[in-house]
């Protein structure tokens, strides 16, 4: 019996030229950044994400030789941080909170149904390639549990059916939009972003509004305002 | 339910502007008088920033309140090394919510902050290190960065007065452990998150071995208007020990959860006034005062001083200010499990007693919660969680362990009777947001 511990496999087949020779460039864009270059580490991880949906064995050597690094260097960083991927995965990564408070709220019976509905377990994803489904931990939006995060984009006070439309739409090809933030983008172009390249959409960073009416009650409240009116970011999305 | 708590307690300045059209933007930041303190701070010599920060006592909002105007006296000058800002945007403590909304509605507080204080420690570069699972938080940071450089508020010269500052925008890639600040520097150098032996301390050898000062988004967005407004207009706020403003974020089984913006030391009280109370037809069980790693506290807690001392006192700690409610519904041990979970997955591995104790208390409370431990289960969970605290190299350990600690402390018979009862005595579906109406919750 052989042990898989999800190890890359190299020496990696390498990039096309034309792919290689525009990631060279990102990349010298990236490390320009940084007084010391392995600082470009994470956002190089992201790149190559972004360009094949997970970070391959291609990606590492890619990464090791733009850094100077060895491959058991960088395999060794990737693995420990939980956004790279190890395998491809969905357009859609699907995450769904069940640190305590989410969990307590509704976060566990979301991440129950999900896996029902979608056929997959934790990690999982559909045969269609369309979503990935992990459970995640705190999302840093506890005022709006129970949460689910969707490529990294905020749906908040989430319920077991509104869940099930959402990646229902996600598998119909939909466009949908985020309760706070942009319209959604795929797995990859958000790596990319998070690569340090910013968004292309010209309306993006203006999306979504300013926070939904759990950010705003104490301003209304201290303003005399109605803490329950709904937020502009509350208003209610529809798929393209 | 009225209200019977003064509403002008509430003192909105770090979120004055987050109801008004796009307050993302330059042009509506430069309307609340965006970028008045960094023209004030330039105007001063870098020492007297400093100790204006000190004398301001504005204390650091990340979880540990050191002084923040301290920490920047700590940065050595004239030592012909480069100084390094890094701006600690990791804010994954469960419970905690403030950053990410703050960042969003309006970076540029955040931005104006960082020239603020690299130009007080002579730094020429500095670092947004923002987690990385929040790309709307991110967009909005890339965008309002390069605002700010098109603005003349980063780059050369700032301002004409001869400070230049480069500031990177950099995306974490999902680890908790990132948020201690050790940690987040190695990451930030391409590393695995671990964090460091102390001392030297970050202020002496930080990033690439330099003096660096590593401080909580909330601490940095506090410093514009103290510069702006002065030292005066802030310790108008809280106590003597704990002054100004500072973001409380409710969550949980609250009417209105969200962002309440206060002086130090208003209690949970007169906050839950304020949001409308529990929801209705139960009643506080218990609740953190700062974020998951912050010892519990229970209804007997409720008149506690939401400050360091205050908190302190009470045997708890301020930390985040993260306050999770939690009512009658909720099992504690189911809720302690999940946090030990949590503790377990994060342990970047480094120290034995972590690594291995996070663990095992998983084990232990897996099988007390199913109503399969024994009540000597419940002495070894006390004697690993203190073979956890303050045995590490940092303090993910000690957060493990206080969950442990307090909810036996408050709610050992809740424990005891997992075991008479041979499983859990709750129903995990009464406390769901659907189990009841609760605002902010739609179908």
């Amino acid at each position: 019996m052989s042990t898989d511990l999800g190890m890359p496999r190299l020496p990696a087949p390498g990039y096309p030229a034309d792919v290689r020779a525009r990631l060279e460039a990102d990349a010298r864009e990236v490390i320009g950044r940084y007084p010391q270059s392995r600082s470009a580490l994470l956002p190089l991880l992201h790149l190559v994400q972004a360009e094949e949906g997970y970070v391959s064995p291609n990606g590492i050597e890619f990464c090791a030789e733009m850094l100077g690094l060895t491959t058991a260097d960088v395999t060794g960083v990737a693995t420990f941080y939980t956004m790279y991927r190890r395998e491809n995965g969905g357009d859609f990564h699907v995450g769904v909170c069940t640190n305590t408070l989410c969990a307590v709220m509704g976060g566990d019976e979301i991440f129950a149904t999900l896996k029902e509905h979608l056929g997959v377990g934790n990690k999982g994803t559909t045969p269609d390639g369309s979503v990935t489904l992990e459970h995640i931990e705190c999302n840093a939006a506890c005022d709006y549990a129970p949460v689910v995060m969707v490529n990294w984009e905020f749906f908040d006070n989430v319920t077991p059916a509104s869940a099930k439309d959402l990646v229902d739409e996600l598998r119909a090809g939909k466009q949908v939009s985020p309760t706070r933030g942009a319209p959604l983008c795929t797995f990859r172009e958000t790596a990319r972003i998070l690569a340090g390249f910013p968004d292309p959409r010209r309306d993006a960073v203006d999306a979504g509004g300013a926070g939904g009416a759990a950010s705003l009650v104490g301003l209304r409240i201290a303003n005399g305002q109605d803490p329950d009116a709904p937020a502009a970011s509350d208003a209610p999305k529809k798929g393209a | 339910m009225t209200a019977v708590t003064d509403p002008s307690i509430l003192t909105p300045v770090l979120s004055a502007s987050w109801g008004d059209k796009m307050p993302w933007r330059l042009a509506t930041y430069r309307q609340h008088e965006g970028y008045a303190g960094l023209r004030k701070a330039l105007a001063k010599h870098p020492d007297e920033v400093i100790q204006t920060v000190k004398d301001s006592g504005l204390r650091g909002r990340g979880g540990a309140g050191f002084p923040t105007g301290m920490k920047w006296g700590f940065i050595p000058q004239g030592d012909g090394n480069p100084h390094y800002l890094v701006v600690n945007a990791d804010e994954s403590e469960p419970g905690t919510c403030k950053d990410i909304p703050l960042m969003y509605a309006n970076p540029h507080v955040l931005i104006e902050g960082v020239v603020i204080a690299a130009y007080a420690i002579r730094s020429n570069h500095a670092f947004i290190y923002v987690r990385g699972e929040v790309v709307s938080v991110l967009r909005r940071l890339q965008e309002a960065a390069k605002e700010a450089y098109e603005a003349g508020y980063l780059g050369k010269d700032i301002l004409g007065s001869g400070f230049d500052l480069e500031l990177t925008v950099h995306a974490g890639a999902g680890a908790y452990i990132c948020g201690e600040e050790t940690a987040l520097l190695d990451s930030l150098e391409g590393r695995r998150g671990q964090p460091r032996l102390r001392p030297p301390f970050p202020a002496v050898a930080g990033l690439y071995a330099s003096p660096t000062c590593v401080n909580n988004v909330e601490s940095i967005a506090s410093v514009p208007a103290i510069m702006n407004k002065g030292v005066e207009w802030f310790r108008s706020m809280g106590s003597e020990k704990s002054p100004g403003f500072t973001l409380y974020s409710l969550s949980g089984h609250v009417k209105r959860p969200g962002q309440y913006e206060a002086p130090l030391g208003v209690t949970l009280r007169e906050l839950l006034d304020l949001a409308g109370g529990v929801r209705e037809g139960h009643r506080l069980k218990f609740w953190t005062p700062g974020g998951s790693s912050t010892p519990m506290f229970t209804d007997e807690h409720l008149d506690v001083p939401l400050d360091y001392e205050g908190v302190g006192a009470a045997g708890s700690m301020l930390g985040t200010k993260a306050l999770q409610i939690f009512d009658d519904t909720v099992c504690v041990v189911r809720a302690v499990l999940r946090w030990t979970e949590f503790y377990a997955h994060e342990s970047c591995g480094k120290c034995t007693p972590c690594r291995e104790g996070t663990y095992w208390l998983v084990q232990i409370l897996e099988r007390l919660e199913a109503g399969e431990g024994t009540e000597e289960d419940l002495e070894t969970l006390l004697d690993v969680a203190d073979n956890i605290n303050g045995k590490s190299f940092c303090a993910l350990g000690d957060g493990a362990a206080s969950p442990i600690f307090s909810s036996l402390k408050y709610f050992r018979d809740e424990y005891v009777a997992h075991l008479a009862h041979r499983g859990c005595p709750f129903d995990p579906a009464a406390s769901t947001v659907w189990a009841s109406n609760l605002t902010g919750a739609q179908a």
